[in-house]
């Protein structure tokens, strides 16, 4: 009982990770309908420009994480949606996809060439204290993660179904034209969007660092797995992709511990499949009324 | 199809510029180093391509080797096998004597083929243990593979840690099943119990289940394969839940880059090392201050793999007395290069006739994050 | 449209390619047989892709499948000829089983289930040691060797590439212009009014899927001999992105696109070389710019330049036929 309490707490913790990172899937596909492939490197990245903050700027670590922040939401937020996608968005989702994939190597490259090929230690946000519930083992960290993403979620589905700016955005997701005519800013929503983004991608990229270490590689598999959680949960839905991370979490957790270790990437493909054919809107998706 | 037209005339223009640079091939040797400058392996791969690039500095402003300078360019394989396999052909395609490369097992069983067609000596950092099973003549090793290195671990949780049951974390590679194989084998040879059996992905984040599965199992000890990351990952959990039965690495796990990435939670873990930076040998501590020096970091043992590579090459010319591929691959067969008179070595070495390596190498542990040798385990 | 010099302008890039190795080092000629093997996989991608209009993820496994039953069955003694079939086959079914619910429902659930598919693929081939040897892969696949014709050295067998690749060309050739493949065309411009003609679209859409996968198993039989080692990673979801990127970059939806993008994908990295630490950026860059700038390839871009320095560039004629069929 102890070890499934044990796994079943760690999965939530990462998988509050995969969370954050599949909603930004979801709010660029509902901005752009288009799928992000550089994801994992926006979730990647924030964590060094906080230690640039730290190392060359010399700032104490607070002022260094809203340096992170802000340049991260200027960077993948303001510039990614001002010399990428929106020079892109009229010629379709595909070219912008393999742009992204491109703009993913850039950046990993990038970091690479100029802070290096090797892990880097990075500030942990919390102590490093640790719970003992009913025999496993939590960190403080682990809890706070969860929570932060929990936080975040409820927030940001406030934010979009209860103010004005929300709800134009959520209009100009479903039908720009029309919300267009309404007088919606329309770029502006866009561009709210994208800053929403990069703001989460941020806030997951300084909750995961202290764990997961800064590396330029940290977002090929993170990005990946956010991109299957957020298919699994309903690409147009936020509690979706919530859904889906904490599920996909877990699910890692318990197939490693219980049945197999070697396919233990598999369990979350196989759902997807089953998922998809069963149910393509995904678990908590609505069907989208215009074809993609 | 003009285009392609196009392509294939900027293709010959490419050949014909590489055979100009060619033009001053009397004066000098080409040893190319093909290795992993980036991708997964870059770390690695930028460690020995320094580590090799520092003796070729040190051989020229000596003299070179036979009166000629080595010239070391740099081929850059993305960790990708397909791309080193293409690399090694065109290193030897631009005259390589020898090649240094690659440290990636999976790149180098995959371009060692190519050499071996070509007859050109090749000297990998790579430490699996089929490399040298393939009856290859010019494949070198500049380090221990893992079916030497494990084994010398056997004695220690035997006689020292006299443990009955153990588990293995080991990560679901070719590296990571080289060393998993050789390690099943000799806890069966002398009956150890291998409780818990734990593969784990390349770039796994979330090691609570592995932990967690260890920890059931009862073991009385961990033997930890991983690649850096992955072992302070792996540490950082097993601090966090508890896990009280000794963490046994081989190589890595009590490296220094191991060490800051876990903060204390490496703190007491052990590891058997082929080449420690931080072994209490003169040249050695010698040759990890001329590093720093000359690249302004420290390195891992891939540094030393590349550095004495490379002197090894110089020292086996030097006593056939011309460049002929073939004489310096069958001349290292059976050498053995002894520390005093051949210091590039750092360490006394020998190969086999596989081109296995062989060479004293230490146990070490980690005290107040730094790593101490504990013992010295002789050469076999 | 009938421009007299186009064969003769075919022949040409022919000769160019049959006297491209002339003189060339072992490296080239690897590269260029390589560039040929994945320019296969890339004119499979784009029967799906340019034509049928769906995304598949899964090329890079297609091209697994085809390599490791191909050295499965040839390091068993199983003649080339023989396993190179079976490989094919075993694509064009797997696809067949796999397009058939993913293709059941609108939207974009084909490049998903390939997605998992690829990633599943690689599992699988990572973890049954006991049949593709798992991390340590297959090694020592034996070259084809037709009587006179002894693939072994790299110069016979970047020409043994060279026919495959244009045997495979027409084939596809055929294909497309068959009055079954301008249904692909009718299906792309429009489905509805396709739908509404009495085209089965799904019937039409699920076979271009499976004959792109077949493209991409020939591939994988060409590769295995090719490189003659193989291992999980070569065939990842990386892999089957980059064969994604070879038939945007070159322009989907064009006969030649593929081939160029290929080219560009393979070539073009060993170009920009000199740059050292920075090539990889450089190439991203220049991807991303393409595609700001020229979302319908490279080929697009060429008949832009053309449209807009009007005939004078005769040489580029047949880029545009070929491409627009």
């Amino acid at each position: 009982m102890s070890q499934f309490l044990q796994v079943l707490l760690s999965g939530l913790s990462t998988g509050s990770i995969y969370a954050l990172a599949a909603i930004g899937f979801t709010l660029v596909w509902q901005a752009a309908q288009t799928v992000n492939f550089a994801q994992g490197e926006f979730v990647m990245l924030p964590a060094f420009f906080v230690l640039i903050g730290i190392h060359w700027l010399h700032m104490p670590l607070w002022l260094a994480l809203i340096f992170g922040l802000i340049v991260a939401v200027i960077v993948l937020g303001l510039l990614f949606k001002k010399l990428i996608v929106e020079p892109m968005l009229p010629n379709g989702g595909l070219p912008l996809i393999i742009a992204t994939m491109a703009l993913s190597i850039l950046l990993k490259e990038g970091t690479k060439q100029f802070y290096g090929a090797e892990a880097q230690p990075y500030p942990s946000l919390f102590p490093q204290t640790t719970l003992h519930m009913d025999g496993a083992v939590v960190s403080v960290q682990d809890l706070l993660n969860l929570v932060v993403s929990l936080t975040i979620v409820v927030a940001l589905t406030l934010f979009l179904n209860r103010t004005r700016t929300g709800r134009c955005m959520q209009a100009t997701a479903q039908n720009p034209a029309v919300a267009e005519i309404l007088g919606v800013n329309t770029k502006r929503m866009v561009l709210y969007t994208f800053l929403i983004n990069a703001a989460l991608a941020a806030l997951a990229s300084f909750l995961i660092s202290p764990v997961y270490l800064a590396k330029f590689s940290n977002g090929e598999t993170l990005g990946l797995v956010a991109f299957i959680a957020a298919i699994v949960g309903g690409f147009n839905q936020i509690r979706g992709a919530l859904a889906g991370g904490l599920l996909i979490g877990v699910l890692d957790n318990l197939t490693a511990t219980y049945v197999t270790t070697e396919y233990r990437a598999a369990l979350p493909l196989v759902l997807l499949i089953v998922i998809i054919l069963w149910r393509p809107q995904g678990l908590l998706g609505t069907s989208e009324g215009r074809k993609v | 199809m003009q285009r392609r037209t196009l392509l294939t005339a900027a293709t010959f223009a490419a050949a014909l510029a590489g055979t100009g640079l060619a033009a001053h091939a009397a004066d000098v040797v080409k040893i190319p180093c093909v290795c992993e400058m980036s991708g997964a392996g870059a770390v690695s791969g930028t460690n020995y391509h320094d580590g090799a690039m520092l003796a070729v500095k040190e051989i020229n402003a000596a003299g070179g080797i036979l009166g000629r300078q080595i010239v070391m360019d740099t081929y850059d394989t993305q960790t990708d096998p397909q791309v080193s396999r293409a690399l090694v052909q065109k290193a030897i395609d631009s005259g390589a004597y020898a090649i240094m490369g690659t440290v990636y097992s999976g790149s180098t069983i995959v371009n060692m083929m190519v050499a071996q067609r070509a007859g050109v000596p090749q000297f990998t950092g790579s430490e699996a243990p089929n490399i040298t099973e393939r009856n290859n003549p010019y494949i070198f090793r500049t380090s221990s593979g893992a079916q030497k290195g494990v084994p010398a671990l056997t004695a220690y949780f035997k006689d020292q840690l006299h443990v009955t049951k153990i588990a293995v974390e080991w990560v679901n590679n070719d590296f990571g099943k080289g060393g998993h194989d050789v390690f099943r084998k000799e806890m069966k040879r002398v009956g150890i119990d291998v409780v818990a059996d734990v593969p784990s992905e390349q770039g796994q984040v979330d090691f609570s289940s592995d932990v967690s599965k260890i920890k059931q199992s009862g073991a009385q000890a961990v033997f930890v394969y991983l690649n850096e990351e992955e072992d302070a990952r792996f540490l950082k959990e097993a601090k966090k839940q508890g896990l009280k039965a000794p963490l046994v690495g081989e190589v890595t796990l009590t490296g220094q880059k191991v060490i800051d990435l876990a903060g204390g939670a490496a703190e007491g873990a052990f590891a058997h090392v082929g080449l420690a930076t931080s072994a209490p040998v003169p040249s050695i501590e010698a040759f990890v201050a001329k590093f720093r020096k000359a690249y302004g970091r420290d390195t891992d043992h891939n540094g030393i793999k590349g550095y004495i590579g490379v002197y090894a090459i110089k020292y086996a010319t030097e006593m056939i007395g011309k460049f002929d591929r073939k004489a310096l691959a069958s001349k290292m067969h059976g050498l053995t290069l002894d520390v005093k008179k051949y210091p590039g070595m750092l360490l006394t070495t020998s190969w086999d006739k596989t081109g296995e390596l062989s060479r004293e190498s230490f146990m070490t542990e980690v005290k107040n994050g730094k790593q101490v040798v504990i013992g010295t385990v002789p050469a076999n | 449209m009938r421009r007299p010099g186009k064969p003769v302008l075919l022949g040409l890039g022919l000769v160019a390619l049959a006297l491209a190795p002339v003189g060339q080092t072992d490296y080239i000629l690897y590269i260029l047989s390589s560039w040929l093997v994945f320019a296969i996989a890339a004119v499979g991608l784009n029967l799906t892709l340019g034509y049928a209009g769906q995304i598949s993820l899964a090329q890079a496994s297609f091209m697994g499948i085809g390599a490791y039953t191909v050295a499965l069955l040839t390091l068993a003694g199983v003649p080339w000829l023989v396993a190179m079939p079976a490989g094919v086959l075993l694509c064009f079914l797997v696809g067949l089983a796999l397009g058939f619910p993913a293709l059941r429902v609108q939207g974009h659930f084909l490049a998903f289930v390939t997605l998992a598919f690829n990633t599943l693929f690689f599992l699988v081939a990572r973890n049954e040691d006991w049949l593709t040897g798992g991390p340590y892969g297959l090694s020592g696949m034996p070259r084809p060797d037709f009587w006179l014709f002894n693939t072994d050295p790299n110069l016979p067998f970047y020409y043994f590439t060279l026919i495959v690749f244009v045997i495979s060309s027409a084939l596809m050739w055929g294909i497309v212009r068959s009055p079954w493949g301008r249904a692909f065309k009718a299906l792309r411009e429009n489905p509805i009014r396709a739908e509404s003609l009495g085209l089965d679209t799904r019937r039409i859409t699920l076979l271009a899927f499976a004959i792109g996968s077949a493209y991409a198993g020939l591939a994988g039989a060409m590769f295995s001999p090719l490189v003659q080692y193989i291992e999980p990673g070569s065939f990842s979801f990386v892999q089957s992105l980059r064969v994604l990127l070879m038939v945007v970059v070159g322009g989907s939806g064009f006969f030649f696109g593929p081939v160029l993008g290929a080219a560009v994908v393979i070539l073009l990295p060993e170009f920009l070389r000199f740059t050292e630490g920075y090539y990889l950026m450089i190439y991203a860059t220049m991807v991303i710019l393409l595609m700001v700038f020229c979302p319908s390839g490279l080929i697009g871009l060429g008949q832009r330049l053309r449209d807009r320095f009007r005939p004078g560039r005769e040489l580029r004629g047949d880029m545009k036929q070929g491409a627009q069929l």
